[in-house]
């Protein structure tokens, strides 16, 4: 047998086997949505998929009752890991009015849900960094001990707010997760035409934080950084930056077509390392997922995800006069 | 009553703010131990510490964006742009996410944060210290622009602002932080954010303004009181969104209606208001509706006489009154 | 089993249309709801378009390499089950379309009503700088100018057609440029060639008073009008009214009137007969299914025709009260568009005029119209014997279009059986 190294970590079972649930379920959903937009239900998909060990893994590491939570649009895993559900992001595909995130206002993709302390996003990228040293900054005036992960794309790290966030969050010692998800691409430009340096993480030092590459493939090696990571937070001992290296599975969006710029080939092989593929492979060799179990887990996770689009798709619209709502406190 | 200065009014009203709420605090460039290039500040770094009045580093978005982020977390943060010319690097900060927060949660989020800046010219700033940047944000629902004229608007104003539950740009003039005084209580105040003053009463014509310029117009209208022109001076007060109600009720009274900005001419905050007149007022118009502001070229130089040409004053006003009042 | 469709998904947020660059089953294919159909290339994507049923292929319509428009027919597949809940959503937005592809002719009602009630002319002294102008510039005395303009307001186009025909008015015979109802406006508007004599008033016809000759020529021209009268036994129903009147206002604030009553009574039997309920829509006669009953209410020189909406649905009270309401904004002239538009059927209390017959012009595009006349107490025999009865007519106007004599007969006496059994053992009014 192999050797377990979530045991090492001071994961259970039970953990590593909700952690795999996680991802799973986030690939599941990803998977309809695009089928939705194909058969023209929803306008818009953006994918999670190739980066659900890296979200997922940072997501259990953290104190998910009172971190907070900076997602940007491919963090399906995060969100569902810090209790968004499956419905509630179908509700967010279909655009209806109970979507928690938007109520039906933002694209998909955009998250937010403040009961789970997911702060909500924008389009521009890389904004939400510095809303997470603020949020840093708050709890460190208040005494608090959570931390917040904001998670970003290689290419948002060439965005002046990451350089200015992480700078305040550095200056001020503030218990701040970046977590860069290196998936290779901005959206047809590829990493080596993003960064002069060799890796993200090297970025870290002229903040005067620590950075780490890590296997963004990997969850269990994501965890442990971003593990190191939230305990440095709360020590006081400010902030960290985290790359998780994996790849982008499919086209930036419903409306990008990656044969234009990138091979077949160079896709196919990523797609040996998806870690919904390794990670199931590791917890079966471990006897976690017995055949018996994966057959109950998928069948369980396809009911939810037809469920939840069955409810999503016939779910009401909010009335378009409601447009005029929420400009200002009411 | 104690008379004090207008930049005193801020600070007055920062003091007061922090002592009654935990939750307010202060963050920009040379706030701190230095109080402010313009001593806005001043004091509060010795009262409150280091904590509440944080000196931040030379990245205005980043003090505009971590203000969104603790203002999001629910603390009431007061940022500080140490000029209005500065403001641009942290426009996505403002339009992008301070403006839409709440809109985009369909309620879930908010944003209780101040922005002050102090704008204007007169002062031999130039190009980038002189500016007047309201207009750029003048058409973004969910932000709300305060730019009070007298200390007492100040105080008032600027603790609603800090009080209000959404995002408010506060832009003092700079020109008037030592210039105008006047008459402010002791005691706890707010003014309502989106009303209008009425500065001056009178039944011959209408100035509507805002900032410094209420002062030019009040002066202007003294002199033209003597000749028996009684001019009616409005001061908008919050420019965005803005009193619709109080601007036709302003230039209904009269039917002749003066303008006045420091700002360039096109695209300002007084084109604006001159379509609100237009569409509400056709049949009490009694003349054209004016516009004084500065020319459309990009700010004001630094040499005397270009930054004179430029700059509003009394006499420009006084001018512009008197002929309109005799159309 | 079930037919449905799968038309072309819109691929990409700005793409209008796509091609089927292959089909990936044939007719008979057994597929599961998303199951690939067809590969399609659009300027942005190339994608497999999923089948959002499960069932059996019937049709291809739509061929390989044909390019056809986003939301247009692709093919046919049969579904096990009638009524799939997938669709529900696409449904709705049929159902919407019918509404939005009826409201022509309920629009167009609406219209008529606003023309013939709104046209006020509180405007029509009101000029702007640029008429004034004109007007000076021109020695043009406005007071003889027709305005096109909301509230007879004088527009400027208004005077610089005066101007460019060079006929100066200094009578009230100036042409307007309504574009609508041409044809019953040359019937009202044009000059008539009437002389006038010494002493003679002349009054202008305009606003109210013009809208209702153009609707009246209208209704008149286009409708070709029968007429029915019926009388009715409404002891009862008086005795009933005045042992509950006093109390009524005391309690409510406003006074039961007959009118409600017979009111209450045309709504349930329009239920029953909808035929009557109907438009004249050139190929199709519209039944309605609400039944918005118009009232007229006069003031001074203008008439007004509000409506009391879904009539059948409220008591005599709730109709008492609507119909204080609606008098009370008319004569305040406070009533809206709103509150004149989709009516389907007009009751009209003539009989408070004093008048116990009459041939009513039926409000155009409606059926009919009742007339409601007054109560007469007559000397009536009955059980053998004379007695004093309080008798009412009710006259029918009805488009013979639309209606034939027998049903608006059986109307007519359904109306009657209503009233007479409206008696204070059997009828709340609550």
């Amino acid at each position: 047998m192999a050797e377990n190294r979530h045991k090492t970590l001071g994961l259970s079972d039970d953990e590593v086997l909700d952690m795999f649930r996680t991802m799973l379920l986030a690939r599941k959903i990803d998977e309809r949505m695009w089928l939705l937009n194909r058969a023209g239900k929803i306008p818009f998909v953006i994918s999670c998929q190739g980066q659900e060990a890296a979200q997922v893994g940072a997501s259990f590491a953290l104190d998910r009752e009172k971190d907070y939570a900076l997602p940007y649009y491919r963090d399906m895993g995060v969100v569902l890991a810090f209790g968004m559900t499956a419905k509630d992001l179908m509700l967010s595909g279909f655009a209806k009015a109970e979507d928690p995130n938007s109520g039906g206002r933002q694209m998909p993709g955009h998250f937010g849900q403040k009961k789970n302390r997911i702060v909500t996003g924008s389009s521009p990228v890389t904004t939400q960094v510095p809303h997470a040293v603020g949020i840093a900054l708050a709890g460190k005036m208040e005494n608090k001990d959570f931390v917040s992960l904001v998670t970003f794309g290689e290419g948002s790290s060439n965005q002046g707010d990451f350089h200015e966030g992480a700078n305040f969050a550095g200056v001020h010692k503030l218990p701040v997760i970046f977590m860069v998800e290196n998936n290779k691409y901005a959206i047809s430009v590829p990493v080596s035409k993003q960064l002069a340096c060799e890796k993200v993480s090297d970025r870290a030092i002229g903040y005067g934080m620590p950075g780490h590459t890590v296997d963004g493939n990997d969850p269990l090696a994501v965890y442990e950084v971003v593990k190191e990571a939230a305990d440095r937070g709360r020590n006081g001992e400010g902030p960290t930056l985290v790359e998780a290296v994996s790849y982008r599975l499919t086209p930036h969006s419903s409306d990008d077509d990656d044969r234009t710029y990138r091979e077949r080939g160079e896709v196919d092989e990523a797609k040996k390392k998806d870690s919904i593929v390794t990670f199931a492979q590791y917890l079966r060799e471990q006897n976690i997922l017995t055949e018996e179990k994966e057959k109950a887990l998928n069948e369980e996770l396809d009911q939810l995800v037809n469920e939840a689009t069955d409810y999503a798709e016939n779910a009401a619209y909010a009335e378009a006069e409601s447009a005029l709502h929420y400009v200002y406190e009411e | 009553m104690a008379v004090i200065s207008y930049i005193q009014a801020v600070t007055q009203a920062l003091k007061e703010e922090m002592q009654r709420d935990e939750k307010v605090f202060v963050l920009g460039e040379d706030v701190g131990k230095r109080g402010g290039v313009f001593r806005a500040t001043d004091g509060l770094y010795e009262e409150f510490g280091e904590a509440r009045v944080l000196d931040t580093p030379l990245a205005e978005s980043a003090i505009a964006g971590v203000g969104i982020g603790a203002a999001m977390y629910g603390m009431r943060p007061v940022a500080e742009m140490q000029f209005a010319d500065f403001i641009m690097p942290a426009v996505n900060q403002i339009i992008s996410e301070a403006a839409k927060t709440r809109y985009r949660s369909n309620n879930d989020w908010s944003v209780p944060m101040t922005i002050r800046a102090p704008y204007g010219g007169g002062v031999h700033g130039a190009l980038y210290h002189s500016q007047s940047v309201e207009a750029l944000f003048a058409n973004q629902p969910g932000l709300k622009i305060v730019m009070p004229s007298t200390p007492y608007d100040v105080k008032g104003l600027l603790k609603a602002s800090i009080r209000d539950n959404d995002p408010v740009l506060f832009f003092e003039h700079k020109r008037a932080y030592r210039l105008i005084k006047g008459e402010v209580p002791d005691e706890d105040y707010t003014l309502p954010i989106g009303k209008a003053d009425v500065k001056r009463e009178g039944s011959d014509i209408t100035v509507i303004t805002y900032g410094l310029c209420v002062h030019f117009a009040l002066q202007a209208a003294e002199k033209l009181a003597e000749e028996g022109i009684e001019a009616h001076v409005l001061d908008l007060r919050t420019v965005y969104p803005l009193d619709q109600e109080a601007i036709i009720e302003a230039a209904s009274k009269t039917g002749k209606v003066l303008l006045v900005t420091e700002d360039n001419k096109e695209g300002g905050i007084i084109s604006e208001v001159s379509a609100i007149i237009s569409e509400n007022c056709l049949f009490d118009l009694d003349a054209p509706v004016k516009r004084l502001a500065g020319p459309d070229i990009p700010s004001m130089p630094y040499a005397p006489t270009m930054e004179k040409y430029f700059m509003m004053n009394p006499d420009k006003v006084e001018k512009a009154m008197r002929d309109l009042a005799e159309f | 089993m079930g037919l449905e469709k799968i038309n072309m998904p819109q691929l990409g947020e700005s793409v209008t249309e796509g091609t089927i660059s292959s089909w990936l089953v044939q007719p008979g294919d057994q597929v599961n709801k998303y199951d690939p159909i067809a590969e399609v290339m659009t300027d942005k994507v190339n994608a497999e378009v999923p089948s959002s049923f499960t069932g059996t292929i019937k049709e291809l319509v739509a061929q390989e390499d044909d390019t056809i428009e986003v939301g247009e027919l692709m093919c046919y597949i049969e579904v096990e089950g009638a009524g799939s809940t997938e669709e529900a959503p696409v449904e709705k937005e049929v159902v919407e379309v019918e509404k939005s592809s009826d409201s022509p002719a309920s629009s167009s009602q609406s219209k008529q009503n606003k023309t013939a009630i709104s046209d006020d002319t509180t405007s029509k002294t009101r000029y702007s700088p640029a008429v004034m102008t004109l007007a000076q510039d021109n020695n043009i005395d406005l007071n003889q100018v027709e305005g096109s303009g909301r509230g007879g307001r004088i527009t400027r186009k208004d005077v610089e057609k005066i101007i460019q025909s060079g006929d100066i008015p200094t009578s009230a015979s100036s042409e307007s440029d309504q574009s609508e109802n041409k044809r019953s406006e040359s019937a009202t508007a044009q000059p008539s060639g009437v002389q006038t004599a010494e002493g003679d008033i002349e009054i202008p016809v305009t606003g109210v008073r013009k809208a209702i000759a153009q609707n009246m020529v209208k209704s008149t021209t286009e409708i070709p009008h029968a007429w029915m009268m019926v009388e009715v036994d409404v002891t009862g129903l008086v005795e009933l009214r005045n042992s509950v009147k006093n109390q009524f206002k005391e309690k409510e604030g406003y006074s039961l009137t007959f009118f409600s009553f017979f009111v209450k009574a045309v709504a349930q039997a329009l239920k029953e007969y909808p035929q009557l309920n109907s438009t004249w829509a050139g190929d199709k006669i519209i039944q309605r299914k609400a039944v918005n009953l118009n009232i007229a209410v006069a003031k001074e020189d203008e008439l007004f025709v509000p409506v009391i909406k879904d009539a059948d649905e409220k008591s005599i009270k709730g109709i008492a009260k609507d119909i204080t309401a609606l008098a009370s904004k008319a004569r305040q002239g406070k009533l809206t568009s709103k509150d004149m538009e989709g009516g389907t059927f007009t009751v009209n209390n003539t009989g408070s005029f004093g008048s116990v017959q009459s041939m009513g012009v039926i409000n155009h595009p409606q059926a009919a119209i009742l007339q409601v006349e007054s109560i007469v107490k007559k000397p009536v025999f009955q059980d053998g014997m004379f007695g004093a009865r309080d008798m009412v007519n009710l006259c029918l106007s009805l488009d013979h279009r639309v209606l034939d004599g027998l049903v608006a007969g059986n109307f007519l006496a359904r109306v009657k059986e209503i009233l007479e059994k409206m008696t204070k053992d059997n009828t709340s009014v609550y």
